[in-house]
């Protein structure tokens, strides 16, 4: 299993304020990430670099092969292969359920309208809300909603997951059945980086935790390493606070 | 206070009730007896209070009436609705005594005293309006100078788009895409050559003689078509990242907000030309909505900016993060939601357009109200002003009336909140 994502010697300002130091990170396929850490640490400026939706002003971050610079002349091709869930869900609200998802596929990738629409029932039924495919995104409960733009990104057929903060913006007894979903995902074998706080989902899914403080990756170990002898004192802090 | 002042209480009901609703009927009756009767029952007063008469005693049967929780249903909707405080009942009793006072004149000028036959001046009274002036002249304020015997042609150019935009709701939506394109691209060419001519048979009427109410139609449905697109890329353009764009668009936006219409109207018609190399010759009509166009399209930029700056951060980034380009991005999730977020303030900028419309005088161009100052100038008919204005008010009125309804049915219809 080749990488996929790697990034080098990263460097990232907003002004004077350095969000990101010096950040190396390699992704491989179907390895699962989960990065966490103090508000304000960086974790999503990092994976908002990764397609761009951030720039970053030093280092090399390369994609599926591609490199990721003011040059990339075909960005959006990247973001096509690189879905992402936000905290806020992001849905368009113009749109039905089964639009949402169908847009993407069919104006970006000339998908046929027929069969996006057969795809995006197949992603919808994988969340469980296929039954709500007709109702506008104002009309679903929170975790509906958040599934919903899992399967809106699911629908684009991506290589890569970002996942900011999915369950953040969520009542408490939605947060599983977001979970549930994101667990099946990365099952069936989805490259995923996870930012989140849910340390139970990143003990049961996560290949490699990473912890991150200030803009630096402080400790990046194998999970279960992780959580039973984590090396820095950062790190023990913040296990023995959230835990 | 309260042993000077009588309190209404709930054990003397009926006592308040029937004081209270006997000083209310004087009120009444008195503001009626002017009204109808020309008897002024309080003449005997000086004449200011003999005029607030009504209004002071009146109030002050309401005031015995306010009774909270009487127990009776009227008398407690008539004090939570009209009466609920002294200030309430004088302005309640202000809009009723007004009601009463200044409607039947108006509407004995309107219809009662109104002549409606014949076909001079004089043939009017002169106690009410006289609507002879506007049937008299009807045919030009709607045609203008536009010549009897080629009218069918504007007639048929207008039903020919009444009866495509009314296909357009029932043809299925397979054929609807093509229906606007005729519509916005090709039906304007057939309508404009039909109603100019010289072409296919059909006299030449110059533009001059264009006027009346299918001009102010003319104008308004070229502009309205016209300036939103161009308002909708110079919006996009304020908020360019590319400085060129992005300056151009400032430039023009302001240039064209800070000048009054009637200056530019001025300026298209009269300093245009000078400009053009000799020999060629740009139709006024043309200039004029050129100018209106671009004028009106400065405003509606600032109208749809104001929706694209609403929308939250987020749904750009959804947009992008499924590989969607600028344009893509634009066109199918931001322009959208933004549109529909404003249309209020595009509803507004429409009805200011045809609202301007007049002002095309300045240039010798006369529709609907230019119409009207030029009839009531006409020496037969001095002192029609009222009755032509009020015509013109009042036709107006009527369609931007309409045009206000659609856009509220518009924004139900697009609502896809709960």
């Amino acid at each position: 299993m080749g990488k996929i994502i790697e990034l080098k010697n990263v460097n990232k300002w907003f002004d004077k304020f350095q969000a990101l130091k010096d950040v190396n990170l390699e992704v491989n396929q179907q390895e699962k990430i989960v990065i966490c850490g103090p508000s304000g640490s960086g974790k999503s400026t990092l994976i908002r670099c990764i397609n761009r939706l951030e720039e970053h002003q030093e280092g090399e971050i390369i994609v599926d092969g591609k490199e990721i610079s003011e040059n990339t002349k075909d960005i959006e091709k990247i973001r096509a292969e690189v879905g992402m869930v936000f905290q806020q869900f992001n849905l368009f609200p113009h749109l039905s359920i089964l639009d949402n998802c169908t847009l993407a596929p069919i104006w970006v990738k000339k998908m046929p309208k027929k069969q996006a629409e057969e795809v995006a029932m197949k992603n919808l039924e994988r969340v469980q809300i296929a039954d709500q495919a007709k109702k506008f995104p104002g009309q679903l409960s929170g975790g509906q909603q958040q599934r919903c733009a899992l399967a809106r990104a699911l629908c684009m057929e991506p290589k890569i997951m970002l996942f900011d903060e999915p369950t953040s913006a969520l009542d408490p007894e939605m947060i599983k059945e977001v979970l549930d979903a994101m667990v099946d995902l990365a099952k069936a074998g989805m490259t995923m980086i996870v930012v989140t706080h849910e340390m139970g989902f990143a003990k049961e899914v996560a290949d490699n935790m990473i912890f991150m403080d200030e803009g630096r990756i402080v400790e990046k170990a194998k999970t279960k390493d992780f959580f039973n002898n984590p090396k820095s004192d950062r790190t023990k802090l913040f296990l023995s606070q959230i835990l | 206070m309260k042993n000077i002042l009588i309190k209404p209480s709930k054990e003397h009901l009926s006592n308040f009730v029937s004081l209270g609703g006997f000083l209310i009927f004087i009120g009444f009756f008195d503001v009626l007896a002017n009204t109808f009767l020309d008897l002024n029952l309080t003449g005997f007063l000086p004449s200011k209070l003999s005029y607030l008469a009504p209004l002071i005693i009146g109030t002050i049967g309401l005031y015995f009436i306010r009774i909270e929780f009487s127990g009776n249903k009227l008398l407690d909707k008539i004090n939570t609705n009209f009466n609920s405080s002294n200030l309430n009942a004088v302005l309640t009793l202000i809009v009723i005594f007004s009601l009463i006072k200044y409607i039947p004149p108006l509407l004995n000028w309107f219809i009662f005293d109104a002549n409606f036959a014949g076909n001079v001046k004089e043939d009017c009274t002169g106690d009410g309006a006289c609507w002879v002036f506007v049937k008299v002249w009807f045919n030009r304020f709607v045609y203008g100078m536009y010549p009897d015997a080629e009218q069918w042609r504007i007639n048929s150019a207008f039903i020919m788009l009444f009866a495509l935009v009314g296909a357009s709701f029932f043809v299925p939506l397979k054929f609807k895409k093509y229906l606007l394109i005729f519509l916005l691209f090709i039906y304007p060419i057939i309508g404009l050559k039909l109603i100019s001519g010289g072409d296919f048979g059909l006299k030449y009427v110059e533009t001059g003689a264009w006027g009346g109410l299918s001009l102010t139609f003319i104008v308004s449905a070229f502009a309205l078509i016209l300036c939103f697109p161009i308002g909708m890329f110079l919006a996009l353009g304020r908020r360019s990242n590319l400085p060129a764009i992005r300056y151009t668009s400032i430039g023009f936006i302001e240039l064209w907000r800070g000048v009054p219409l009637i200056t530019v109207l001025f300026m298209s018609a009269v300093m245009f030309p000078m400009f053009l190399p000799d020999g060629t010759y740009v139709d006024k009509l043309i200039r004029v909505l050129i100018a209106i166009t671009l004028f009106e399209a400065a405003y509606m930029a600032e109208v749809i900016r104001g929706g694209l700056q609403a929308l939250p951060k987020g749904q750009y980034e959804a947009a992008k993060s499924l590989g969607m380009g600028y344009w893509r991005m634009h066109f199918l999730i931001i322009l959208p939601q933004a549109l529909k977020l404003v249309i209020p303030g595009i509803a507004n900028t429409f009805l200011a357009l045809v609202k301007d419309t007049p002002l095309i005088f300045v240039v010798g161009l006369l529709e609907l109200a230019g119409m009207v100052n030029l009839a009531k100038t006409n020496p037969k008919w001095l002192g029609m002003a009222m009755e032509g204005y009020v015509f013109a008010g009042l036709v107006f009125w009527v369609i931007c009336y309409a045009m206000s309804r659609y856009s509220q049915n518009l924004e139900k219809k697009l609502s896809t909140e709960r």
